[in-house]
């Protein structure tokens, strides 16, 4: 059936300053079809998705919708055009009660004519997208009381409320359960069967190849594959998505040179934190880098941030070097030489109207002035700065006057990091420290931590592309909801394992 | 019992802290004075919160979506300038009129510098609230003004038994209610303060929401101006100064938090009555008249404290959980 296609894409590219993440995408999707989409992180999957939902505007390129053009400049604009847009990342506003978060601006009203809203015929709305969904609760509740999975279940239901000609669902499935994943689907099913055209975004391969009719597969930007299911299984997928040489990137293999110390740089025994983590082991020697590999929302940041101290742990022990770190002091973990690159340098790590030298020298002021009151060693700092910037093979005009805005990503991330080394850390911890960095400073800030570890510093390292893990560790674990479900060493390296574990699922693809 | 359960516990009662709070701070008077729980006193309390809670509402609606305006004192002074100055003897719908548009006027050039502009609501309206002062003593040369006859009636007389102060408070509450309540402007406004970028995604008309909070917040000082002018029966160069710290502290004493997205419309009205009744309770006991400010600077103290606990406790309640426990039901 359906032959016309819903949605075209034709040469969609989009750069963000100097990064280039979409070459001319092109794909359509016809009515009462589903779509799957598979890419790896950074494959443009989701800034594809944004450019469709009217969140994002394409630099070049033409999108039709139902054979007419289609340009919405804005996110209201593309649902009134019929486009649903199930987001990952959640928009539920916890101080809203669960039936306002569902239908924020298009509530029902008493008359056409007033702008009072009809609370029943709200209520009774409500109900019916919620049990659409199989959410079982008072529409009244606010939203903060909701889990998660349940959470993603009332962006669903709000996306269900669009009258829509294409729903897009990215990752709609990773905090639901079993139970609640199938519902979906028999939902997704209702929904194609109605005529809508849906597209399909995810990391499960199971369950794409069980939705879909046709599949698009990305990788850096392009479409390496567009066609109907057919004989695509799930190997073939894989390949298809990591399937670039990438033995260039990364730093010649080394001899792991991390012995078995009795007290190491960084070592967890038993780290719980009531439904964040449970029951977290491990150890970083020094010259080693451990890394931690898992999918969005797998509590792999939220461990990181418990490690340094940014939030609390309940149970068990933190150590570096044999001394005992206690829940959320943030204080002995920089005085015992730990250093933490937040996955968010716009909001967390960066000054972004600061210089180079403003924001390199921030962590490090106290090493170079004797007392808060005491005048700062300038002279010695510069110095330290430009070794720094020199070491990083910062490119930048001036690293005292020109601001931080004005580099790219790669340039950034490269600040951040030698904010942290003019500290001389032991043990640095890396949460995605390639996000939105391209390919050439990823190979240099690869080279810089391998030559950090064999100066006998430890690598805590948190990454979404496996393949970065597996080019730079020694040791890979895999978190999976809150746990480490297993551990990988660099003899056992297999993407497809390590992706499976992330799954949850312990058996081979 | 697990820290959860205790941390939702302690939600719920700072969710009912202000009328708790009152609640003791009454019973603490009451044992000081035998005066204090009359009819007459109570009433009197009611009389002098009515302009303050009409000031505190019109806050509200900025302090929600995570803003301030720092010139309703300002409002207020010019307001009360202006209805002594241009319609003195007019009917009193007309002057409730004019305070209501001049308020709504000076609240439409707030909005314009916070929207259309971007400076941030506490600078913007820092200088607004100069700005506002200096065309009112401009306006009345520095000058006492008194207002009318039948103006000054209007903080006597009675209606249904009721002080007409308190009915007009009482109708700024629901025109509250009714903008926070029955109209979908409330979760805008509130998924403002909750998440600004999350509202822009999600579609809420946030310039014409923002723009209308502080105009909102004009009109409503401009009323307030007019009561308290009704009840002084003049205007001195010092009059409505400082009425927005003590808004946003009832309103803050209330519940309404400063970081945004938290607050009801009956809680800045006990705030203010809460105000209302330590000064009065002061007054009654014949402490020291300087012991007044630092009383009500210990209860602003408190409001704020107890914000910061709240969105404190409140961001453990939210914080995303990761394993989900599956129910165990199948």
């Amino acid at each position: 059936m359906a032959n016309a296609s819903r949605l075209r894409l034709e040469g969609v590219s989009k750069s963000f300053s100097t990064v280039r993440v979409l070459h001319g995408v092109s794909f359509e999707v016809a009515a009462g079809e589903v779509l799957g989409i598979v890419g790896e992180n950074g494959s443009g999957k989701s800034t594809t998705m944004n450019i469709i939902a009217g969140v994002l505007a394409p630099d070049e390129g033409t999108m039709t919708l139902d054979g007419r053009e289609f340009t919405p400049t804005n996110r209201r604009a593309a649902e009134k055009a019929g486009i649903a847009f199930i987001q990952q990342e959640l928009t539920i506003f916890p101080n809203l009660s669960v039936e306002e978060n569902l239908l924020l601006g298009r509530a029902p009203r008493l008359s056409a004519a007033l702008p009072f809203i009809s609370q029943k015929q709200r209520r009774v709305r409500a109900m019916e997208l919620l049990r659409a969904v199989g959410l079982e609760v008072n529409p009244g509740t606010p939203a903060s009381r909701l889990s998660t999975g349940e959470r993603q279940l009332l962006e669903i239901a709000r996306g269900l409320s669009i009258d829509a000609r294409v729903m897009i669902f990215d990752e709609p499935t990773t905090s639901l359960t079993n139970k609640e994943t199938e519902r979906l689907f028999t939902q997704i099913d209702r929904l194609k069967a109605s005529g809508l055209a849906i597209l399909y975004v995810s990391h499960m391969l199971n369950d794409i190849l069980q939705l879909s009719d046709k599949l698009l597969v990305m990788r850096d930007g392009r479409v390496i594959f567009h066609g109907p299911k057919a004989d695509m299984t799930q190997e073939r997928l894989i390949v298809a998505m990591v399937g670039r040489t990438i033995d260039a990137l990364f730093p010649p293999s080394r001899e792991t040179v991390a012995k078995r110390e009795e007290n190491p740089l960084l070592e967890l025994r038993g780290v719980s934190e009531l439904e964040i983590v449970e029951d977290i082991h491990l150890k970083v020697s020094a010259g080693e880098i451990v890394g931690i590999s898992g999918l969005m929302g797998s509590g792999r940041s939220e461990l990181a941030r418990i490690i340094f101290g940014l939030d609390p742990h309940q149970q068990g022990h933190i150590t570096a070097k044999g001394t005992s770190l206690t829940s959320g002091d943030l204080g002995a973990r920089l005085h015992s030489g730990m250093a933490f690159l937040t996955e968010d340098r716009r909001h967390e790590g960066l000054m972004m109207d600061a210089s180079a030298a403003e924001n390199m020298a921030l962590a490090a002021l106290p090493l170079f002035s004797s007392s808060v009151y005491t005048r700062l060693r300038t002279a010695a700092l510069k110095a330290a700065l430009q070794e720094m910037a020199g070491m990083l093979r910062l490119k930048c005009d001036d690293i005292e006057t020109s601001p931080v805005r004005s580099l790219s990503g790669g340039n950034q991330q490269k600040i951040v990091i030698g904010r942290w080394l003019l500290c001389r850390p032991k043990l640095l911890i890396l949460d995605e420290p390639t996000r939105g960095v391209d390919v050439g400073a990823k190979e240099e800030i690869y080279a810089l931590l391998a030559a950090l570890v064999a100066q006998g510093k430890g690598i805590l390292v948190i990454s979404s592309e496996i393949e970065e893990l597996t080019g730079l560790c020694d040791r890979i674990l895999v978190m999976h909801r809150g746990c480490i479900v297993s551990e990988f060493s660099r003899a056992e390296f297999n993407q497809k394992k390590i992706l499976s574990a992330a799954f949850g699922r312990m058996e081979a693809i | 019992m697990t820290i959860k359960s205790i941390v939702q516990i302690l939600t719920r009662i700072l969710r009912w802290s202000p009328l708790l709070f009152l609640g003791i701070v009454a019973i603490i008077f009451a044992g000081l004075s035998p005066r204090f729980f009359t009819i007459g006193n109570i009433q009197a309390i009611l009389v002098q919160s009515s302009w303050l809670a009409i000031v505190a509402l019109g806050m509200n609606f900025v302090l929600l979506t995570a803003g301030v305006d720092l010139s309703v004192g300002a409002t207020m002074y010019l307001a009360a300038v202006a209805v002594s100055l241009i319609v003195p003897a007019a009917p009193i719908w007309i002057v409730v009129l004019v305070a209501a548009l001049v308020g709504a006027i000076f609240g439409g050039a707030n909005g314009l510098f916070v929207v259309r502009l971007g400076i941030p609501p506490f600078v913007a309206t820092l200088a607004t609230a100069f700005v506002g002062r200096g065309l009112g003593l401009f306006f009345s040369a520095n000058h006492v003004l008194n207002a009318g006859d039948h103006l000054a009636a209007v903080g006597r007389e009675f209606w249904l038994g009721v002080p007409v102060v308190i009915w007009f408070a009482v109708a700024g509450a629901l025109v509250s209610l009714t903008l926070m309540r029955a109209l979908e402007f409330g979760s805008f406004v509130r998924a403002i303060g909750a998440d600004h970028e999350g509202a822009r995604r999600a579609g809420v008309p946030i310039t014409r929401v923002t723009w209308s909070v502080y105009v909102l917040a004009g009109a409503f000082a401009g009323i307030g101006g007019l009561i308290s002018l009704a009840q002084t029966a003049s205007v001195s160069p010092a009059f409505g100064l400082n009425a927005e710290f003590l808004a946003i502290a009832a309103a803050v004493l209330g519940g309404t938090s400063l970081f945004g997205g938290r607050g009801s419309v009956w809680g800045p009205i006990v705030g203010v009555v809460l105000i209302t009744t330590v000064q009065d309770g002061m007054a009654l006991i014949n402490a020291n008249p300087y012991a007044y400010p630092v009383t009500t600077g210990i209860v602003i103290f408190i409001a704020v404290a107890l914000d910061s606990l709240r969105s404190r406790l409140n961001t453990r309640v939210e914080r995303k959980r990761i394993r989900v426990v599956e129910p165990v039901s199948a």
